[in-house]
């Protein structure tokens, strides 16, 4: 196992710039994501580890040493990529040794790892298959045990559940999680998907336009979002965003917004210098953290009615304000919730995030 | 009621048209398959009576036309292996590097491929091997096939590996593999049915070819079946049917079993990308 280190790299594909001067530290034994929206340049930073693209400048290192120009076979990593990447015209025998063959193992010595390997992933007694008789599962298996077959310095993913179907990623989500708590090996993992960044990641990379947004661990992340892009990413649903009007007044900021009651929120350092400038602000505030006004509350919005989702165990109302602006609670309750044409919803001033003009996050005092 | 029964009759009528156009076409085919088999066969269709192999005895005792056949399996093999073994390399090349106007390259070469096996440019292309002094060697056709052939068969499995996805020859290095093992272990292999295509492709090509080994060639000792089958003409130019209708045959086995091989063997399909 390595560390994983990014110093200043900048990669582009004659015009379009897909990483910009990207620094990272990716610790020994830690399990980074690197989440975002597609052409965000994730995969790109990916393939700059493995050594399938090379920098513009700056350079990459693995534990200690410079591998920025090393062809990917001298890095000693392993790779699962989005579409397996498994050779059809091998069995899953020879799939899974592949990496062994190339390093010289005899065949006998091959085989048995491969059926190790194989039978911890619960696939050895497929090994005979060529890929294309297996299930997609298998298939996605398959490659996480051709990765698994050698010891690396650092494993990297692309995206390698997202062609699987629900239940199956969840299942493949799961057995990662536990192999990262069983090995412990340091992992770079690509996703678009939040729910999977924040399951599996001791630390997040949220990246955007070819940066890095906000780079914390997923209760962080989720805790308190740097920008607005990445509270509106995090999170299913995304947290709600609202422009509001705010000012200092009687030792607090006072906020408005159609529809919106508020008491005053506590004067922090950064909200007072924001408001020096301007007054409007982008009010956040998580679906989970907000519920059904039962009157008396001293913060709530409201509006109309828009949706009312049922999911079983929770559900989801959503109301739309005049400007069609909406506002979605997630309410942790199995009963059937009954609501009128005027809902008002309700949540804690603690639970508040407020980001200045420019989308940044302005911390309370303390944080 | 009326209804079934019109249908009935066309679906009939329809099955009778079709059996007779089957038939037009099967016509020269068993003529072809009979007309070896009889020693008295003509212009006409015939069942053989008696049955005999003395046109093949005859046909074997013509040492010039068998030598033809062994010229033309020297040439077309060398022509296959020369087409074969570059294309793939050129291809690959073409699709995986990111080499600028590469397709500018591979366009260019079609349309003068055209040229170069098209009578034409038998002219120059005699002028050109005569200078060189390649004029009446298996080589200098061979050459000159690959030449004409080469920038199809680049094409057409430049295309057949674009469809292949990278991610095999870059798991192959991610895992440890030279570009070189990655090639031969993970890339040829999946391109494989595309070379078989192309290699059936050339091999009927060159094998089937008339002017370009007339044309290049002098001695008779390396003429090609194509050229040798017009020494069962007489000299006044009519053909001696018996003879050739044996020669046609044996000329046409080597294609008709490579077809069978390829397709037990190969089956002539793609297999591309696996299916995610």
């Amino acid at each position: 196992m390595a560390s994983v280190q990014f110093k200043n790299v900048s990669k582009s594909f004659g015009e379009f710039v897909a990483v910009k001067d990207m620094s990272l530290e990716i610790g020994d034994g830690e399990f980074v994501c690197l989440l975002g929206p597609s052409g965000c340049g994730k995969t790109t930073s990916l393939r700059m580890i493995a050594g399938l693209e090379t920098p513009t400048s700056g350079s990459i290192e693995i534990g200690e040493s410079d591998v920025t120009f090393k062809h990917p076979k001298d890095r000693q990593i392993s790779m699962v990529f989005q579409d397996y990447a498994l050779y059809p015209h091998m069995n899953l025998a020879d799939n899974i040794a592949y990496p062994l063959k190339v390093r010289g193992e005899s065949e006998q010595n091959r085989h048995k790892r491969a059926q190790e390997v194989a039978d911890v992933l619960k696939i050895g007694h497929l090994l005979e298959r060529v890929p294309a008789q297996i299930s997609g599962g298998q298939q996605q298996r398959t490659s996480l045990a051709r990765a698994l077959v050698y010891p690396s310095k650092v494993y990297l993913f692309d995206e390698p559940l997202s062609n699987l179907d629900a239940k199956l990623r969840l299942e493949a989500r799961g057995f990662l999680n536990h192999l990262q708590r069983d090995m412990g090996m340091t992992a770079v993992y690509v996703t678009h998907d939040q729910a999977e960044a924040m399951a599996l990641a001791t630390r997040i990379a949220v990246m955007n336009e070819g940066e890095i947004v906000q780079y914390a661990p997923p209760i962080e992340i989720y805790r308190r979002p740097a920008t607005t892009f990445v509270a509106n990413f995090v999170g299913n649903p995304p947290m709600n965003l609202l422009p509001v009007e705010a000012m200092i007044a009687d030792g607090g900021i006072s906020i408005r917004a159609d529809g919106l009651s508020m008491d005053p929120l506590p004067v922090s350092a950064r909200a007072a210098k924001a408001l020096e400038t301007g007054k409007t602000l982008t009010l956040g505030v998580r679906p989970e953290h907000l519920h059904i006004a039962a009157g008396g509350e001293s913060n709530t919005i409201s509006g109309k009615l828009f949706a009312n989702e049922n999911m079983g165990p929770e559900s989801l109302v959503t109301l739309e304000r005049a400007d069609a602006a909406r506002f979605t609670a997630r309410i942790f309750t199995d009963d059937e919730i009954r609501l009128e044409q005027n809902v008002s919803l309700a949540f804690e001033a603690r639970h508040v995030h407020l980001f200045d003009a420019d989308g940044l996050r302005l911390p309370f005092d303390g944080e | 009621m009326r209804h079934m029964f019109l249908r009935f009759f066309s679906r009939i009528g329809f099955s009778v048209f079709a059996s007779l156009i089957g038939a037009l076409f099967a016509l020269p085919l068993i003529w072809f398959l009979f007309a070896p088999f009889n020693a008295r066969a003509e212009l006409g269709l015939a069942i053989p009576n008696p049955f005999t192999l003395s046109n093949f005895v005859t046909v074997f005792n013509n040492t010039f036309a068998i030598r033809g056949l062994w010229n033309s399996l020297i040439q077309s093999v060398g022509g296959v292996i020369f087409v074969g073994v570059s294309a793939t390399l050129a291809a690959y090349a073409l699709s995986r590097s990111n080499m600028p106007g590469k397709s500018a390259v591979t366009y260019v070469l079609l349309l003068f491929s055209s040229v170069v096996s098209g009578s034409a440019a038998m002219v120059p292309i005699f002028l050109i091997v005569n200078s060189v002094g390649l004029i009446d060697t298996h080589i200098s056709v061979i050459l000159v096939f690959a030449g004409g052939l080469l920038p199809t068969a680049m094409f057409i499995l430049r295309d057949f590996i674009d469809g292949i996805p990278k991610s095999y020859e870059e798991s192959a290095m991610v895992a440890g593999a030279s570009p070189v093992q990655a090639f031969f272990d993970v890339a040829l292999p999946v391109i494989r049915p595309g070379i078989v295509v192309i290699v059936v492709w050339s091999f009927v090509n060159i094998w089937g070819s008339f002017l370009i080994p007339f044309i290049l060639l002098r001695s008779s000792e390396k003429m090609p079946a194509s050229v040798a089958i017009y020494s069962f003409y007489s000299e006044a130019g009519t053909p001696i049917v018996t003879l050739l209708a044996a020669y046609a045959l044996l000329y046409s086995l080597p294609v008709v079993a490579l077809y069978l091989f390829v397709s037990w063997k190969f089956g002539f399909r793609f297999f591309g990308g696996i299916k995610a």
